[in-house]
């Protein structure tokens, strides 16, 4: 058992418990966090946007051209991830990322 | 000329779920028309995961999105429900009285009316419509400066053109609206292009022999006194910014779902879902039905097998407002020849 940090739209910090083997959304979308993940983690719709902490983004898989096509369609930055796509695992323990504004 | 159609039953969304409504409204001797906003039906199985394969459907062990739809589509087809496809419906009216319920839909494209006895909300996630990319005043431009799709590509003659993506449709107008446009541009995140690969080739030669700009980076601004566009600003990957001269934008950043008019409608919401009884699945308004995504009630669960539930009860209230006069009787498939004759399958 392990945790994220996740930052909302209004700049609010939540902690999360994390199981392993989730998708980053699938917790945010748990614990009742405003993500929309429309595709329901299909990576289809990039509703799940999130910004990754600067000292987190090397450690995860870097995003598959699946996940880059999906990234086309928002607003992105350079720490820009689909929360889908990031399996949570213990490795992952005390994650931080920021959703996205709506719509990007 | 407006057309008015006279039916049972209206759905709304011809997603997996509005489709199965077909086929248990149909078991009832209920017609009905079906209306979608997109092009084609299919909704959500159909738009955003056609080859991805769903596990969790009775019976199929495994079956893509499409390979569903194209099922549902055979399955429906002996009660030959009418399609009205990229029409999204604007306005929903109750004309009659709770006992006997009355409804006139009507449509926004081509304004198409219907009168109906009931209505079913199958609009899953609510309407696709295209995404807006999150610039500040964007809403000031739209319609004389931003548009998200082209309708008539004379418009864009001689103008300016800034086409923002990376799919086919924006490489599909890239390409045609070129020689019309006084200068066209294109941008897009990265030098990487998930349109068909002939499209990328020809717009890779327009940027080759001048014809056309490439530029990789994201739109951050909008320049120009409102309504009146005059230019984008620019970011680049490494953070640096430029501006492009352009007389209309055309972002196409794909389909995102919004719940559109149905929250005008005067039916009960709970963020952004329709509240109904989980014994005939209708809303707050007698008549008015809502089955699938869009609904919500304890314990729901956001499948699709759920909706198929969902529709069979709903068929069965709707069954009374139809034939307010006859009874109605339960029977399986199995052993109904009068079933399988409406199904074309007994004698």
């Amino acid at each position: 058992m392990g945790v994220i940090h996740v930052t909302d739209r209004a700049g609010q910090r939540h902690t999360l418990e994390a199981i392993e083997g989730w998708r980053v959304m699938e917790i945010i979308r748990d614990w009742g966090l405003p993500i929309e993940g429309l595709c329901g983690g299909a990576c289809e719709c990039a509703t799940c946007h999130v910004f990754v902490a600067e000292e987190w983004l090397g450690r995860l898989y870097p995003p598959t051209e699946e996940e880059e096509d999906q990234l086309d369609t928002v607003m992105t930055q350079p720490n820009s991830r689909l929360s889908c796509q990031i399996l949570w695992t213990p490795e992952l323990d005390g994650l931080e990322v920021t959703l996205a504004p709506t719509g990007a | 000329m407006t057309d008015h159609i006279e039916t049972d039953v209206v759905i709304i969304g011809a997603g997996p779920v509005g489709l199965f409504a077909v086929f248990e409204l149909g078991l009832l001797d209920i017609k009905c028309h079906l209306i979608d906003i997109l092009p084609k039906v299919g909704g959500q199985c159909a738009e955003l995961y056609p080859e991805k394969p769903i596990y969790d459907i009775p019976g199929f062990p495994m079956v893509t999105g499409q390979g569903l739809v194209d099922n549902l589509m055979a399955q429906i087809e002996p009660f030959h429900p009418t399609f009205h496809l990229n029409e999204m419906v604007e306005s929903l009216e109750s004309i009659g009285t709770p006992e006997a319920p009355l409804f006139r839909v009507k449509t926004s494209e081509n304004g198409t009316t219907f009168t109906c006895k009931a209505v079913i909300i199958a609009a899953g996630g609510g309407s696709f419509q295209p995404k807006k990319p999150p610039i500040e005043n964007i809403e000031a431009y739209e319609g004389t400066g931003v548009y998200y799709a082209v309708r008539k590509m004379e418009m864009f003659r001689n103008k300016k053109v800034l086409i923002v993506g990376g799919g086919d449709s924006a490489l599909d107008w890239t390409v045609n609206l070129q020689p019309i446009a006084k200068r066209l541009t294109l941008l897009h995140r990265r030098d990487a292009f998930r349109a068909a690969p002939h499209t990328v080739e020809k717009m890779r030669s327009l940027v080759a022999s001048g014809e056309m700009d490439l530029h990789l980076g994201q739109v951050t601004s909008l320049k120009g006194e409102e309504p009146v566009l005059e230019g984008a600003v620019i970011r680049k990957d490494d953070g640096s910014e430029f501006t492009v001269d352009c007389d209309v934008m055309l972002p196409f950043f794909g389909l995102t779902m919004k719940l559109g008019p149905i929250a005008d409608w005067g039916l009960n919401l709970h963020e952004n879902l329709i509240p109904v009884d989980t014994e005939k699945f209708e809303t707050n308004v007698p008549g008015i039905f809502a089955i699938g995504d869009i609904n919500t009630y304890p314990g729901k669960l956001k499948l699709i097998l759920s909706g198929f539930h969902e529709g069979a009860l709903a068929a069965q209230k709707v069954h009374r407002y139809v034939y307010p006069e006859k009874k109605l009787l339960f029977q399986y498939t199995t052993s109904s020849t009068s079933l399988q004759k409406k199904l074309g399958v007994a004698a």
